[in-house]
C-alpha cells in the first residue's frame, strides 16, 4: 500500500479544509537513508512526549539514532528506509516530528501499521517501494510523483515504482484528510 | 468459506454479512480511549476540525497514566487539558490520581471493554483486550479524534495468522514466555498488518491475566490485533464485571488463515528478549554473566495480580541484590489493594524492593526509574528499543515476573531454579 498527497507544507497537523491549495503531488529532495525496524522511540524519544508542537519535536528528530541529525536534516529532505519503519508506539508525535523538520516524504520497503495510519492522517506523504529502498543511497536527489507512485533518482538516473494507493484512501485524501472526511459523513 | 473471529467482529461492526482480508470498511466503535500522551493531540485535532460534541460520553475513556502522578509542569498541563475536555463533554470514564491505573489493565478490570467489542485506543498496546475476545487495536491521535466525534473508524480487514500451542507449560513459564517465543520465531514484523489468533490446549488453560500479557504484545510482532476466542475462563472473568452485553464469537472450522504455527508448551523455556528488539529472544538460564542494575515489575504487560504473586513467590524470604534497584508497580489501585490484602507488599518491602503507585512511568523512560548511561535493566514491560527506559546507552532485557524477580535477587539475569539451587549450595 502506498501514500497520500496532501500538501506537506500544510500547517501543523491541521487538515486542509475545502478551498485549500491543490495538493502538491510532485516532490523533489535530498535523501537520508535508514535501516530496518526504525522504531518510534528512535524517531522521537519518549522523554520528549511532554511536547506536542512540531517545531519543538523536530529539534529531537532521530536523536537517539544520530544526535546530529536534527541539525543535518533540512527542509525538503526525504527519508528512505528499509522494512517496518515506525514500529512500536502509536505516538503521532513521530510523523509530527518528521513533518516539523520539513521532511517532505518517507519512502520505505514497508511501514508499521499505526505509523502508516498516522502519516496518512496527519498529511505526511509516504510511499512503499522495495526497489527504491534498495537502490537509493544517502545524499541522492530524488523526485517522487505521489499521484502516479513513481520515483525518479536524479543522481543515478534510475526510476522506481511505488505501490498504488487504494481507492478508499484516495477518497480520504480528496476530502482533505481523515477528519474532514468524517465530517462530511456526519452531515449525511 | 467461513470467517475468523476477527472477521466476524469486523463484519458485525461494519453492518455487513461478511468481510474478507483486504476489505476497507468503516466500523462502529464500541469503545475508544486515549492517554496523557495521545489524548491531548487528539483533543487539539478534534477542536481544530470544528467538532462540537462527542459521539457517546459513556464510550470514551481518557486515562492519564503515562506520567501519573504528573512528573513535571508540561505533563501537568497535558493532563489539565484532558481533565478540562472531559468535564466539558461529560466524559464518564476519566480517571485521575487515586483512581487511575495503567489503561490496558484498568479498562478490562472496570468492565468497560469485553467480548465482541471493537475497541480503538490511541496507544499501541490497546491490542491487550483481544484476550477477552474483542477486536482491539492501537491507532494514533487523529484516529481517536475521529472516533470520539463520530464513533466510526476505518479499517483494512487483516488476514489472520493462527498460533496453536499444544501440550503443557513447564513450571514458571507463562504468557510472557509464550509471546516472546512467538515474536522470536516470526520477528518484529512477522505479523505486520495481520491478526494473531492464539489457540490450543495451552491457551485453553491459561489464566486471563496471562492471556492479556500475550495479546498485549501482539503489536511487537507488527500485528493489528491479537485475539483469543472466549471460553469458560473468559465468561468467568466477564460475568458480573462487563457493563454491556457480551457477544461471544469464535472462528469457523473452515475459516481461512494465511499461515499456521504450531509449538509445544514443553519446548518453551523461560525466556528474555535481549536489547534492542523484542524478537532478540534467548533462554533466561544462559545469561548468568549479564549483570544488572535495575528490575522493573509492572506495566500493561505484567502489572496484574498474578504477576505480583509470581514476583512475591520468588522474593519471599530473599533480598534484592545489593547493587540492584527493584521497582514493583501494581497496574491499578484495585491490584494495589489486593497485593496489600494478600501480604505481597510486605514481601516486597522485606526484600528491599520499592512498591509504587500505579503508573506507566519507567516502561517508556518517563519517570519512577529512568536508566543512566551504561545501565542495564530486566523489566516485565514490552519494549527494549534503544533508549526506551532512559539513556541512549542503557539496555533493557524483557522478561516475565519470575525471571525478573529471580534476577533482582541474583544481580544478573536468572531463573527461580537458579537462585534456589544457589541458596541450597
Amino acid at each position: 500500500m502506498a501514500e497520500e498527497s496532501r500538501n506537506p507544507a500544510g500547517s501543523a497537523g491541521g487538515p486542509a479544509g475545502p478551498g485549500a491549495a491543490e495538493p502538491q503531488t510532485t516532490l523533489e529532495g535530498r535523501v537520508w537513508t535508514f535501516g530496518r525496524d526504525i522504531d518510534t522511540d528512535l524517531i522521537i524519544a519518549a522523554r520528549y512526549l511532554t511536547m506536542k508542537e512540531p517545531e519543538e519535536l523536530a529539534e529531537h528528530l532521530m536523536e537517539d539514532q544520530d544526535p546530529e541529525f536534527p541539525r543535518k536534516v533540512q527542509p525538503g529532505d526525504i527519508l528512505v528506509a528499509q522494512e517496518n519503519f515506525g514500529c512500536g508506539s502509536s505516538r503521532e508525535h513521530a510523523p509530527i516530528a518528521i513533518k516539523g523538520a520539513g521532511v517532505q516524504a518517507v519512502i520505505a520497503k514497508s511501514f508499521a501499521r499505526i505509523f502508516y495510519r498516522n502519516a496518512f492522517n496527519t498529511g505526511l506523504p509516504i510511499l512503499v517501494s522495495g526497489e527504491a529502498a534498495d537502490r537509493i543511497r544517502e545524499g541522492d536527489r530524488i523526485r517522487a510523483d505521489l499521484a502516479e507512485g513513481t520515483i525518479e533518482n536524479l543522481t543515478r538516473n534510475e526510476s522506481y515504482q511505488a505501490e498504488p494507493l487504494p481507492e478508499f484512501m484516495r477518497n480520504l485524501v480528496s476530502a482533505g484528510g481523515l477528519l474532514p472526511y468524517l465530517k462530511t459523513r456526519e452531515h449525511r | 468459506m467461513g470467517m475468523t473471529i476477527t472477521e466476524k467482529i469486523l463484519a458485525r461492526a461494519a453492518g455487513r454479512e461478511s468481510v474478507e482480508p483486504g476489505d476497507l470498511i468503516m466500523a462502529r466503535v464500541d469503545f475508544c480511549l486515549g492517554n496523557d500522551i495521545t489524548a491531548p493531540v487528539a483533543i487539539d485535532e478534534f477542536e481544530k476540525a470544528g467538532f462540537e460534541r462527542v459521539f457517546d460520553a459513556e464510550r470514551i475513556a481518557l486515562i492519564p497514566d503515562h506520567f501519573t502522578p504528573c512528573k513535571d509542569i508540561k505533563t501537568a498541563m497535558l493532563v489539565k487539558q484532558m481533565r478540562e475536555f472531559a468535564r466539558r463533554h461529560g466524559i464518564v470514564h476519566y480517571y485521575d490520581v487515586g483512581r487511575v491505573g495503567v489503561e490496558h489493565v484498568l479498562l478490562p478490570e472496570l468492565g468497560l471493554v469485553g467480548p465482541g467489542d471493537v475497541v480503538i485506543g490511541a496507544d499501541s498496546h490497546t491490542c491487550t483486550y483481544g484476550a477477552l475476545g474483542a477486536f482491539a487495536t492501537g491507532v494514533g491521535s487523529t484516529d481517536l479524534a475521529g472516533a470520539m466525534a463520530t464513533g466510526e473508524v476505518w479499517f483494512r480487514v487483516p488476514a489472520s495468522l493462527r498460533f496453536v500451542f499444544e501440550g503443557e507449560l513447564e513450571p514458571y513459564v507463562g504468557g510472557k514466555d509464550l509471546i516472546l517465543h512467538t515474536i522470536g520465531e516470526i520477528g518484529v514484523d512477522g505479523a505486520l498488518y495481520r491478526a494473531m489468533e492464539f489457540t490450543g490446549p495451552v491457551i485453553e488453560t491459561l489464566s486471563m491475566d496471562n492471556r492479556q500479557t500475550m495479546a498485549n504484545m501482539a503489536i511487537e510482532a507488527g500485528a493489528k490485533n491479537g485475539i483469543i476466542a472466549p471460553d469458560a475462563i473468559t465468561r468467568e472473568y466477564v460475568e458480573g464485571r462487563f457493563r454491556r452485553e457480551p457477544r461471544y464469537y469464535e472462528s469457523d472450522a473452515d475459516a481461512a488463515y494465511e499461515s499456521e504455527y504450531r509449538w509445544r508448551g514443553e519446548d518453551i523455556p523461560l525466556l528474555v528478549a535481549k536489547p534492542h528488539l523484542p524478537s532478540n529472544v534467548a533462554r533466561a538460564d544462559e545469561l548468568a554473566n549479564t549483570q544488572i542494575d535495575q528490575v522493573v515489575i509492572g506495566s500493561c504487560t505484567n502489572g496484574r495480580i498474578e504477576d505480583l504473586r509470581a514476583a512475591a513467590e520468588v522474593l519471599r524470604g530473599q533480598k534484592v541484590a545489593r547493587d540492584v534497584r527493584c521497582i514493583v508497580i501494581p497496574a491499578t489501585q484495585a491490584i494495589y489493594q489486593q497485593a496489600m490484602d494478600e501480604g505481597l507488599v510486605d514481601v516486597f518491602l522485606a526484600a528491599e524492593a520499592v512498591f509504587s503507585a500505579p503508573t506507566c512511568g519507567p516502561c517508556l523512560g518517563g519517570h519512577m526509574g529512568v536508566l543512566a548511561e551504561g545501565e542495564r535493566a530486566v523489566s516485565t514491560t514490552n519494549r527494549n528499543f534503544v533508549g526506551r527506559m532512559g539513556h541512549v546507552k542503557s539496555e533493557v532485557y524483557l522478561a516475565g515476573p519470575y525471571v525478573a524477580a529471580a534476577s533482582a535477587v541474583a544481580g544478573h539475569v536468572a531463573t527461580p531454579d537458579q537462585i534456589q539451587s544457589r541458596r541450597a549450595a
